[in-house]
C-alpha cells in the first residue's frame, strides 16, 4: 500500500516521512523516458533528454502481511509523470504547503483532481504565525470537504495525525460511495 | 537535500546493466510489490542479479531494491523481469485496491490502527 505526499521543493516532505517512518527514508530514483517529456510541451519531443527525479520514501508495518510506503514526491508540473508510473493505486495523497508559497500547491491540488485521487492538505508551520487555516483554504480553492490541518513535518505526532486525518477521510468518502 | 544523482557518473552504466533494453512491461510489477528470492545465486551471474537475489532473501519492495543499488526504478523492473522468466524469483503483489479503486474497509480500518499504534 501506498500514501503520496506531495509538495514543493524543501516545503518538508523528506522530514514528514522520516518523522513516521520505522526506517531511514530511502531515496531512489526514476528515470524521465524521452517520450514523456511532451507532457510539458511537445515541441521538446526531439530534444534528446532524459529527466531524472528523485523521491524519498519510507515504510510502516501494517501487519503480518501488510506494509503502507510512504513516498515523498515532488509536485512540480514537469515531475507528474512519476504519478503514473510510481504511484498509480496509492490509497491516497498528503499535499504539504508552506504558506509563504502556496502557489507551488495549486497545480498539485489540480492533479489529484483530475486523478480522482482523494487527498488532504496539512499546512507546515515553519514558524508561529502566518496566516490562518480559512485564509489558506481560500488562497487554494479549496473545497470545504477536503481536511486542512496544521502540521509541525518535524513531529511524530502531529504527522500521524495527518495522515490518520487522510485514512479517516478516505473511510468517509467510501461510506458515502460504496462499491 | 544535496543528493548525488545516482546515474551522474555513468549513464552506460544504466544502458548496459540491461542490455541496451529501456522498457519493462510496467504492469509485472508494481513500486511496492515484494520481491521473493527462490534460490541463491550461482556463478557466472550478472551482478546486479546477484545482488537482487541477495537482498530478497527477505521480501524485499522494488523500490527499497532499486534504492539498495541505486539505479532508477525501471531499470530494476528489467532486471527482475530476468528473474522472474527464470524462476529465480517470485513476485508478491501489494494489497489491491478494490475494482472501483476503492480500498476494502478491513484495509482502511488496519492502517488506522497501525497509525494510531506509531
Amino acid at each position: 500500500m501506498k500514501i503520496v505526499i506531495v509538495g514543493g521543493f524543501g516545503v518538508g516532505k523528506t522530514t514528514m516521512v522520516g518523522a513516521v517512518s520505522e526506517i531511514r527514508p530511502l531515496s531512489t530514483e526514476e528515470v524521465m523516458t524521452e517520450a514523456s517529456v511532451g507532457i510539458d510541451d511537445p515541441s521538446r519531443v526531439r530534444d534528446k533528454t532524459t529527466t531524472t527525479v528523485a523521491f524519498d520514501f519510507g515504510r510502516i508495518t501494517v501487519s503480518d502481511s501488510s506494509v503502507l510506503y510512504l513516498f515523498g514526491a515532488p509536485g512540480q508540473e514537469r515531475f507528474w509523470f512519476v504519478w503514473d508510473q510510481l504511484f498509480a493505486g496509492s490509497l491516497g495523497a498528503v499535499v504539504l504547503v508552506d504558506t509563504r508559497r502556496l502557489e507551488d500547491s495549486f497545480y498539485s491540488i489540480d492533479r489529484l483532481e483530475h486523478h480522482n485521487m482523494p487527498f488532504v492538505v496539512a499546512v507546515n508551520r515553519f514558524s508561529e504565525g502566518g496566516p490562518s487555516l480559512d485564509a489558506v483554504r481560500t488562497a487554494l480553492d479549496l473545497s470545504p470537504g477536503i481536511p486542512l490541518v496544521d502540521c509541525d513535518a518535524r513531529e511524530r505526532q502531529s504527522c500521524k495525525h495527518v495522515l490518520i486525518t487522510l485514512v479517516e477521510h478516505l473511510t468517509r468518502l467510501y461510506e458515502r460511495t460504496p462499491v | 537535500m544535496s543528493r548525488r544523482p545516482i546515474d551522474r557518473e555513468s549513464p552506460d552504466r544504466l544502458y548496459t546493466v540491461t542490455g541496451g533494453r529501456t522498457r519493462a512491461d510496467e504492469t509485472v510489477f508494481d513500486s511496492v510489490s515484494l520481491i521473493v528470492s527462490e534460490c541463491d545465486p550461482v556463478p557466472g551471474m550478472q551482478s546486479e542479479h546477484v545482488k537482487i537475489l541477495q537482498i530478497a532473501r527477505r521480501p524485499t519492495a522494488v523500490v527499497e531494491i532499486s534504492a539498495e543499488l541505486r539505479l532508477p526504478v525501471s531499470v530494476v523492473k528489467i532486471l527482475l523481469r530476468d528473474l522472474l522468466d527464470t524462476g529465480r524469483i517470485t513476485v508478491r503483489h501489494p494489497t489491491a485496491l478494490a475494482d472501483a479503486g476503492q480500498p476494502a474497509p478491513e484495509i482502511l480500518r488496519q492502517v488506522l490502527v497501525a497509525l494510531n499504534n506509531l
